[in-house]
């Protein structure tokens, strides 16, 4: 009995546990911070938000197998609701309070965000290790991952917007670490204010979502949304329309068209921060919203389908545009973009589970590529041009080694992760919509494979075309991490995320089709993918440029990333600062308001100016119009009336 | 004041008015102007009190107690006007004082 009172208090305070430790970390380094460098224990800094993020995971592991012991609801969904009785807003009928939600959904996320995250904040220690600001960098590491962990574990609209924000925040912070760098900083900027777009549509949906449904809870949203009427394709009804202004926040969060411009520029930041944040966790966070609200959007027909279209044509246009990088960070920027885009498609037939398990899997062997790319980068002292690489697997082994793992798992190869999670999505999404967003899935399959490999050729194999000699192998505390990557790369698709996480959606049981023939071909691509990359990137080394000469167009349209900042750089200047000053400023402000207003004045004046010259400061003349003025009246009302 | 006596009071009230206007327009001294205006108000007075006797009621005589108790209030600001733009102008003439305009 009174162990029992105990487990059950546990299942309340842990999930806070799990989400105040980091934010604890944060406020020693923020406080203490300057003392701390000053004694010159910077080290010490990272040590205690390494301990903290990993102190976090263990609480995580703990709080989720106290979940898994909670006896399973209808559907067999088991859930707890933290919450310790204190409200953060409350106004007549609308309340907030202080709640988490702790379902398997969140626990993937918990898990993830602090597993994957601990392990970045380790390999951060190596990293930064000559940077002397790095107890700023860590503090800000520490908060983002207390506003990660919010936004996964809030347990209504408005909590999880706060960790939506906050990541947003940290995000800015860290892209723009460098400050003193222009670009950095602009690039921070532009990750902010895109960003800030797609919030707009996040906050009009919260609204509308609570106007239409009278809550913000998700469990309750969750609960409700089974008694909606189903709103078929091109209906605009309430939940359409939430489910749509929603997905811009995910679009603006998660890096979809036409949202998606700040990514790539966002490869600016530390490498650790973009496997932390651009890669693993805070750009999954709008396919985790769209998870979350599952029974919501497959109550909109029209939403799914926008969602899958976004997702899909996303997945593609980044693959294509990775085609032709030369950065070795931003062709794992475009992969991103596209591997989300991946999960919105599989969100957008329907498969939930699927998403969140290709999220899963992507945030491991992504974060491992990243933190594999930052060794390498490391390893040539600043160097990321991929031309200037070459024939390293023999210099830096281990990374050559983890690296590899982590390219043949993104490309889709028996028996690594990426394989299950690309081969249940392929799956889900065939014989959906005539087959289209398979189409897409499987020929952004195929590029996914060349691209990755071409980076791995480059880096790797062939002569070695850098000028930096001394090439040298990362410190353990970069490798442990890349090794725990890899082999969570390697396993990660064993686990069965998609069973684990379906009662959260309301959805039945999962159906998975079962098609024999489809991992043949899913891995029949990814060889051809990788057999192409070869022989053109190790076999014939010309054959690349030739190929980009006779194809001149194509190339230079994928040059350009598809002219989207072209066109945002264009709408800015042309459409809205000089539309602002000829038309706003100089067509109306100066030639109606000021007119307007000055011709006011102008008449007055004139007005006043023949006016005044009746007042002659003389008495007599004034007493002389009086009199006059009085014979008037009496002459009118003796006489005229 | 018997009836009859009513419209000789009325052109004697017309007489003192038109003396006391023309005053206030044609002299230059303020204190005359000032006495000029007392004047009016005391034909004006005059009117009343034969118009009240030829109708018979009170109404006008009470009207001359306000127009007394006016007087005497003008009086004594009036003058203390005067004193002060004497003192500041060393003049009595009334249009010396025009700087009150545009």
């Amino acid at each position: 009995m009174v162990t029992g009172v105990l487990e059950d208090r546990l299942v309340v305070v842990l999930p806070f546990m799990v989400l105040l430790l980091p934010l604890a970390g944060f406020i020693v380094l923020c406080l203490f911070g300057d003392a701390i460098r000053r004694h010159g224990e910077s080290r010490g800094a990272g040590i205690l938000a390494c301990v903290t993020v990993l102190a976090s995971f263990g609480l995580s592991v703990w709080s989720v197998i106290h979940l898994l012991a909670l006896v399973g609801g209808k559907d067999g969904l088991r859930f707890s609701q933290p919450y310790l009785g204190v409200e953060w807003m409350e106004a007549g009928g609308f309340r907030v309070p202080l709640s988490l939600l702790l379902d398997a959904l969140s626990a993937v996320m918990i898990l993830v965000v602090t597993g994957v995250g601990g392990l970045i904040h380790v390999y951060s220690l190596g990293y930064m290790a000559h940077d002397a600001d790095n107890v700023r960098y860590f503090s800000y590491l520490n908060l983002f991952t207390f506003f990660m962990l919010l936004l996964v574990l809030g347990g209504n609209l408005p909590l999880m917007f706060v960790g939506w924000e906050g990541v947003g925040l940290c995000s800015y912070l860290l892209i723009g670490f460098w400050f003193k760098k222009q670009s950095a900083s602009d690039a921070g900027k532009k990750a902010f204010i895109v960003n800030r777009i797609g919030d707009a549509g996040l906050i009009l949906g919260m609204i509308l979502a609570y106007h239409a449904f009278g809550s913000l809870d998700l469990v309750e949203i969750a609960d409700n949304a089974g008694s909606l009427a189903p709103e078929a394709l091109g209906q605009f009804g309430a939940v359409t329309a939430v489910c749509l202004l929603l997905f811009v926040g995910a679009c603006g969060k998660s890096a979809q068209i036409p949202l998606h411009v700040w990514l790539p520029d966002a490869m600016e930041g530390p490498t650790p921060v973009s496997a932390l944040i651009h890669a693993a966790t805070m750009v999954t966070a709008g396919v985790y919203m769209v998870a979350r609200l599952a029974p919501l959007y497959t109550r909109s027909a029209t939403a799914l389908l926008v969602v899958a279209t976004i997702g899909a044509a996303t997945a593609l246009m980044a693959a294509t545009i990775a085609l032709v990088q030369t950065d070795i960070k931003r062709v794992l920027a475009y992969s991103t973009i596209s591997q989300l885009g991946y999960m919105f498609l599989a969100c957008g037939v329907g498969a939930f589970g699927v998403a969140v398990f290709h999220l899963f899997t992507h945030a491991f062997f992504k974060a491992l590529l990243f933190l594999g790319s930052g060794s390498v980068i490391h390893a040539l002292s600043g160097e990321q041009d991929m031309r200037r690489m070459g024939g390293l697997r023999r210099l830096i082994p281990w990374t050559f080694a983890t690296f590899l793992v982590g390219t043949l798992a993104i490309a889709g190869i028996y028996p690594l992760a990426g394989f299950f999670s690309k081969d249940a999505i392929l799956a889900s999404a065939l014989g959906k919509y005539g087959n289209a967003f398979f189409a897409v899935g499987l020929l952004t399959a195929l590029l996914t494979a060349f691209y990755m490999s071409r980076l791995l050729f480059l880096t790797f194999f062939g002569a070695y075309r850098g000028r930096e000699h001394h090439v040298h192998e990362s410190p353990p505390s970069m490798l442990v991490p890349l090794v725990i990557l890899a082999v969570g790369s390697a396993v990660g698709g064993f686990v069965e995320i998609p069973r684990f996480v379906q009662p959260v959606f309301r959805l039945g049981a999962h159906e998975e089709g079962h098609h024999a023939w489809l991992p043949w071909v899913a891995s029949l691509t990814a060889i051809a993918g990788i057999a192409a990359a070869y022989y053109l990137y190790v076999m014939y080394t010309e054959l690349p440029a030739r190929l980009a000469a006779a194809m001149r167009g194509a190339y230079r349209v994928l040059e350009r990333k598809y002219g989207f900042d072209d066109l945002y750089d264009w709408v800015t200047r042309r459409v809205v600062v000089d539309g602002s000053r000829t038309v706003l400023w100089e067509g109306l402000d100066v030639s109606v308001i000021d007119t307007a207003v000055n011709g006011t004045g102008a008449a007055f004046r004139a007005l006043a100016r023949g006016s005044r010259t009746l007042q002659t400061g003389l008495v007599r003349g004034y007493a002389l119009v009086m009199l006059g003025g009085a014979v008037a009246l009496v002459t009118y009302l003796l006489w005229v009336r | 004041m018997s009836a009859d006596l009513v419209q000789p009071a009325l052109v004697l009230s017309l007489v003192l008015f038109v003396v006391g206007a023309l005053g206030v327009f044609l002299r230059r001294n303020i204190i005359t102007v000032f006495m000029c205006v007392e004047l009016m108000l005391n034909a004006v007075n005059l009117a009343f009190i034969a118009f009240s006797r030829a109708r018979g009621t009170l109404d006008g005589q009470v009207l001359v107690f306000f127009v007394l108790t006016v007087a005497a209030a003008e009086a004594a600001v009036g003058l203390a006007i005067i004193i002060a733009l004497h003192r500041g102008q060393d003049t009595l003439d009334v249009d010396a004082f025009r700087i009150l305009k545009w």
